[in-house]
């Protein structure tokens, strides 16, 4: 299992396999499938955040040409289970459809199956509900109070998890607290910095809406499902729940999905009530969600609050760190909503050697669209809220904030480091990153020029963020679904190269990096290896893609099937050959005697042995297929430094991103070039976070920032040109030494963005500012400052 | 997001449009329908009629005219943007239509639209009325022609009657002149657009005009800072000084989550002067 | 139902639609040329990016009868008898997608922007595609397979 993957092609900038596709727009998406009889579901949604339903008249839709069917909430209710969640903390009844009271403004409270996708919006839009509106719950410390209601009954203060305490004196359980460690480090402190900050809500926003096409077939009694996913397996296996169905009589598919950022792993409403239409009316429908809808419907991401204390000495060292979060969750519970801010609390340690931290999180519900992972899922929050304090005691002890963090790493003897949140951090070396990162950007000289800049009366700010991540998620005791990635490796009749892996992906490119993989593994071309995925009917297993896990663990599965199926194609090869299997070597389509070139057969040839074994070589069974399930021993964690210098416009308070230097360190890397492409795309989210993005809510509960008018969504034309730079340090926990790098990039550029606007209003006296960074909040902070 | 249905007719002439419109029956103009479609796809407007003049031969065509630049109502931005003759004339125009959303929108969206539609953040009105522009409508009666600083009344409102649509606008060629905007991050429309023209005169103002969009309820002249520049020097301290009050008479200032009242009229003050600023550079 | 005649990537087509059909479902319903996506309903994404008489339009705020007597080029048509066009091979050497779900549309736009502005430097193409969203690749290698294009264009 250790044997190291050979660097040939992998390690190599290879060009996309899925590119062609793509690029000519042949790619099939959901909204791409059709079949012969297919109709159209269109939801009529809430519009009021929380409100008794009244009355709710179809008969207006009913009537209209083309429409197949109406239900109301509670029509569905008659033919469909409540919605289950996967964390294992008390939950209130969801249904997918609303019975009697809407929870969130955009929560489906009826459903229309027309003849074509115009005639459902007709019929949506003439579905007549009226409500008598209850008190929105907006504000999550409000709502912490009851006021000024209770979005569930039986959930008093709006309490849905918690307090939660976690770290140094915490038993794992939480239920053990010894406050002892944690006390001492205040008391001990000379100094300490305290701040509230809010790492707001995000909206996803992947640029596929999603989209379901449900095909019941009666006689079979089975059903096909087309969903925009990131996990079709477990798609399935909540579906076969939820419809009381056998998960062999289910077929989830996930097509090309057209980005996910976590959103799509949460499996929906939409998704049950596609599918139990289709069985109810036996007919195949199809709905794909508007972009407006998306906003109110997907999941949001983040919107957690936190308490932070840091306490410290003078001479920049830190010994304790308290943390108390409150999570906004919105109205419901989702697939892991629950579980997501708990992955913030796990990296309250972040990259640095902290004797005592406290961390006690409580998750609250609200009016609101629920929350559940978006890149990063409670990493990028832990960084913001660690990082960001750290510079303010940085700033507060007139230390260069590099130093600050260098003095309390930890160092890079330790590893594995077993945190005070319960985490071993597998590998690392964060100073290496952070060198790297200063010489990138040459850090004193940055400084000078800088002070120039400011001395001319701009405003200009450096920020620098370090940042550890969790990746390549499992293993089973950490999710619900199970933590293991599937993958099964067939040698073809022919000798070319089958490949299945259960990480189904999205736009991470797994059907070019796990070719290269198999290619090197067996000396063949890559032209000669397919990789499929996105299908249970023919994935045979598999838990998906999130938490940055398709390479350490889904690669890790595939290359253990790998060299299953190839210690038993050698062993054919040795009877071919007359050879102990041992000796045998595949080299360049070939397959021979290690130090005896001539004594060889063609891949192709042993491959066709195996399938036409005569004689069977005592002790085979035919055939070259065979599968592997990869339980990891640790997540990994990936780590780096972002550097950035940002300019405010002193009299409109805009900033603008002027420069970014990214140090990631994700192991090894498979494939440099896609590597490259996640960093960016990380970084995109991380930036936008900090300068752009912000979902706003009205304080009666509806969504303010419904639509891209009022979403800053980045473009091309916010970014500067990304500097890239990388370090590779390798990770233990799985043979191919690579940890993952899906999220990564939205760690630390957050963080990073918002130390360096910090910087560039420090002469106004300004020590922190919420996200998103606003022109306007910049101008008012330069309005009220000492300057 | 999917229109109400409606009936649609192609006009085949400038006079067959207006017929239509005139039978009544709620029927709309659509020429580039780069501000009706976004509003039917969200069903905030029904219209039972369309009748599309994108293709009329009536309203195309960028000329100089005795003296005046006169562009056809549906012109596209990026003909505006892109014209040699608008370059040349009037530069801070061809900005305006540059600056309006993004490509594929100034290629479909239209002059005339732009102003018939009246959004209070739109670009063209603060460029129309600081050229002191003629806007040229025709109706059953035939033509008549209205003064920008009269045609814009309120919130989406116009001086354009249901059976007449906009033809052309005329305006004098003005170099000293210069458009300054504040984005509006996610829509890109302007939370603050000042567009300048000045009458400069061996380094002095004679006068100015000065539009402003993106603040009220609809586009307006901010005439106390043209009194302000009237015979005073080209210079920094001038603009200076006539920018510091231009929020003063400012009633109805938009707020909303990108910008407040406050922000937007401290931003009005900074928009003007640095559009007076680019003018004179240009002048 | 009006009747439209346009001419879809070079081949004329004569469909009856509704007048409310917006040219991308006429693209994706009736002709099956799926590769032509929607992401948005505010005409911001791109997604829809098509060429309207060899012009960039968002085909998500163009009804199709308004198309009628038009030639519209899509995705489908960009790939000339089995040759990919610069901007596609572009794309694809300079890993400009991931999801590939933005891709037509910001393959279409870059076309739109290369015939307007053959050598675009970094900021203009970044402005040429400021109609267009992608939510992978934070637009770097976008940028990249523009320059790529551009630079085998000017080779021609």
């Amino acid at each position: 299992m250790s044997s190291p993957v050979l660097p040939k092609l992998v390690g190599q900038r290879v060009k996309r396999r899925e590119d062609p596709r793509l690029i000519q727009g042949r790619g099939t998406y959901v909204d791409d499938v059709k079949i012969v009889g297919l109709q159209h579901l269109a939801f009529k949604r809430s519009d009021v955040a929380h409100g008794r339903i009244r009355r709710i008249d179809t008969s207006a839709a009913e009537a209209m040409e083309g429409v197949e069917a109406v239900f109301t909430g509670r029509q569905v209710a008659e033919f469909l289970k409540p919605m289950p969640i996967g964390t294992p903390f008390p939950s209130p009844e969801h249904r997918a459809v609303a019975v009697d009271v809407v929870r969130y403004a955009g929560e489906p409270v009826a459903v229309v199956v027309a003849a074509d996708r115009y005639v459902a919006r007709d019929a949506a839009d003439a579905i007549v509900v009226e409500y008598d509106q209850l008190p929105a719950v907006v504000d999550p410390d409000l709502a912490l109070t009851g006021r000024p209601g209770l979005v569930h009954e039986g959930f008093a203060n709006n309490v849905a998890l918690g307090p939660f305490p976690s770290g140094t004196g915490v038993s794992p359980d939480g239920k053990s607290v010894d406050d002892s460690a944690v006390d001492e480090a205040f008391r001990n402190a000379e100094i300490v910095i305290s701040q509230r900050m809010h790492n707001q809500r995000l909206i996803p926003n992947a640029m596929e809406p999603r989209g379901v096409v449900a095909h019941f077939e009666p006689g079979r009694g089975t059903m096909t499902v087309w969903s925009s996913t990131q996990n079709p397996h477990i798609l399935r296996s909540m579906l076969a729940t939820v419809l009381g169905m056998g998960e062999d009589q289910i077929r989830a598919i996930a097509p090309e999905v057209g980005g996910g950022f976590g959103a799509k792993i949460n499996i929906y409403g939409e998704e049950y009530v596609t599918a139990a239409v289709s069985r109810k009316l036996g007919i195949p429908v199809k709905w794909i969600e508007d972009r407006s809808e998306a906003f109110v419907a997907t999941t949001h991401g983040r919107d957690i609050i936190c308490h932070i204390d840091v306490a410290a000495r003078r001479d920049g060292r830190v010994l304790g760190i308290k943390m108390r979060l409150i999570a906004d969750i919105g109205a419901y519970n989702m697939l892991l909503t629950a579980a997501i801010p708990t992955l913030t609390m796990l990296m309250a340690n972040a990259t640095y050697d902290i004797p005592a931290i406290r961390a006690t999180l409580t998750e609250v519900f609200t009016n609101k669209t629920p929350t559940d992972a978006y890149r990063g899922a409670g990493r990028p929050e832990a960084t913001y809220f660690v990082e960001r304090a750290l510079d303010m005691l940085a700033r507060e002890l007139k230390m260069d904030g590099a130093e600050v963090r260098r003095r309390n790493f930890i160092p890079k003897d330790k590893f594995p480091y077993q945190t005070q949140m319960g985490a071993i951090y597998d590998s690392g070396d964060y100073e290496k990153a952070l060198d790297a990162a200063l010489a990138a950007c040459d850090w004193e000289n940055l400084k000078r020029e800088r002070d120039r800049q400011r001395a001319e009366g701009r405003l200009v700010g450096i920020g620098l963020s370090m940042y550890v991540e969790v990746c390549g998620i499992g293993p089973s005791a950490s999710l619900p679904t199970g933590g293991w990635e599937h993958s099964q490796v067939t040698i073809e009749r022919d000798g070319r190269i089958s490949a299945t892996t259960g990480a189904s992906p999205h736009g991470q490119g797994n059907e070019t990096t796990f070719a290269q993989m198999l290619a090197d593994q067996f000396g063949v071309p890559i032209e000669h290896v397919t990789i499929h995925h996105g299908d249970t009917a023919v994935v045979k297993q598999g838990i998906g893609t999130f938490g940055s896990r398709s390479q350490a663990v889904g690669g890790a599965a595939l290359h253990m099937a790998g060299g299953k199926v190839k210690a038993k194609m050698a062993r054919f090869a040795a009877a071919l050959l007359e050879a102990a299997p041992e000796d045998i070597v595949f080299e360049q389509g070939a397959v021979m005697v290690k130090g005896a070139p001539a004594r060889a057969k063609t891949f192709a040839e042993v491959a066709s042995f195996a399938y036409i074994p005569v004689p069977l070589p005592e002790g085979l069974e035919p055939g070259l297929s065979e599968e592997a399930f990869f339980e990891p021993s640790n997540n990994t964690y990936p780590f780096g430094c972002h550097i950035c210098v940002v300019e405010v416009d002193r009299e409109t308070g805009e900033p603008k991103l002027q420069r970014l230097v990214a140090v990631d360190d994700a192991g090894n890397l498979i494939n440099p070039l896609i590597v490259e492409g996640q960093i960016h795309g990380g970084l995109a989210q991380g930036i936008g976070q900090a300068l752009l993005e912000e979902a706003v809510y009205s304080s009666d509960g509806q969504l303010v920032t419904g639509s891209y008018m009022d979403y800053a969504m980045p473009r091309a034309t916010d970014f500067p040109w990304f500097e890239m730079h990388t370090t590779v340090t390798p990770t233990p926990v799985n043979p191919l030494g690579a940890k993952g790098v899906g999220e990564a990039g939205t760690l630390g550029s957050t963080p990073a963005i918002v130390n360096a606007v910090v910087d560039a209003l420090s002469a106004y006296g300004v020590t922190h500012v919420d996200m998103a960074l606003r022109p306007e909040k910049l101008w008012r902070l330069m309005q009220g400052g000492r300057a | 997001m999917i229109p109400s249905s409606f009936d649609y007719y192609r006009a085949a002439s400038l006079d067959d449009a207006i017929a239509k419109l005139a039978a009544g029956d709620g029927a709309k103009i659509l020429a580039g329908g780069h501000s009706l479609i976004p509003l039917m796809k969200l069903r905030l407007s029904e219209p039972q009629l369309l009748v599309d003049v994108a293709r009329l031969p009536e309203l195309s065509g960028i000329r100089r005219q005795d003296g005046l630049i006169e562009i056809g109502a549906g012109t596209v931005h990026h003909a505006v943007a892109s014209s040699a003759l608008v370059r040349d004339a009037c530069p801070m125009l061809a900005e305006v239509a540059g600056a309006i959303g993004d490509p594929q929108v100034r290629n479909r969206g239209t002059l005339g639209g732009s102003l018939a539609h009246a959004d209070p953040a739109a670009d063209y009105p603060a460029a129309m009325l600081a050229l002191d522009a003629e806007i040229v409508l025709r109706g059953p009666g035939g033509t008549r022609t209205v003064r920008a600083r009269d045609f814009f009344l309120g919130l989406f409102t116009v001086d354009l009657a249901p059976d007449e649509l906009i033809v052309a606008v005329r305006f004098a060629p003005a170099r000293a002149a210069a458009y300054a905007r504040l984005s509006q991050r996610a829509s890109h429309f302007p939370i603050v657009g000042v567009a300048a023209v000045l009458d400069l005169q061996g380094g002095t103002v004679r006068g100015a005009r000065v539009g402003l969009t993106g603040v009220g309820t609809h586009a307006t002249r901010l005439a106390a800072v043209e009194q302000a520049l009237a015979g005073r020097p080209a210079d920094a301290a001038t603009f200076e000084a006539a920018a510091a009050h231009a929020a003063d008479g400012l009633e109805d200032v938009n707020a909303d989550i990108h910008a407040s009242a406050e922000y937007r009229r401290a931003m009005v003050v900074v928009f003007t002067r640095r559009a007076l600023a680019d003018a004179a550079a240009r002048g | 139902m009006v009747q439209v005649a346009i001419t879809v990537n070079g081949r004329l087509r004569k469909a009856q639609v509704e007048p409310r059909t917006l040219l991308v479902h006429f693209l994706r319903e009736q002709l099956n040329l799926t590769g032509t996506h929607i992401g948005c309903d505010t005409t911001q994404c791109g997604a829809c990016t098509v060429l309207i008489d060899g012009r960039t339009a968002k085909s998500c705020t163009v009804f199709a009868v308004q198309a009628d007597g038009a030639a519209v080029t899509t995705i489908e048509g960009m790939a000339r008898d089995g040759q990919l066009h610069p901007l596609q091979e572009g794309f694809w050497e300079e890993h400009g997608l991931q999801c590939g779900y933005c891709t037509p549309g910001m393959i279409m736009a870059a076309a739109g922007l290369l015939q307007d502005n053959p050598a675009p430097n970094e900021r203009e193409i970044r402005e040429g595609i400021a109609g267009n969203f992608c939510r992978c690749t934070g637009y770097q290698h976008i940028v990249n397979a523009i320059r790529h294009a551009a630079d085998k264009g000017q080779g021609r």
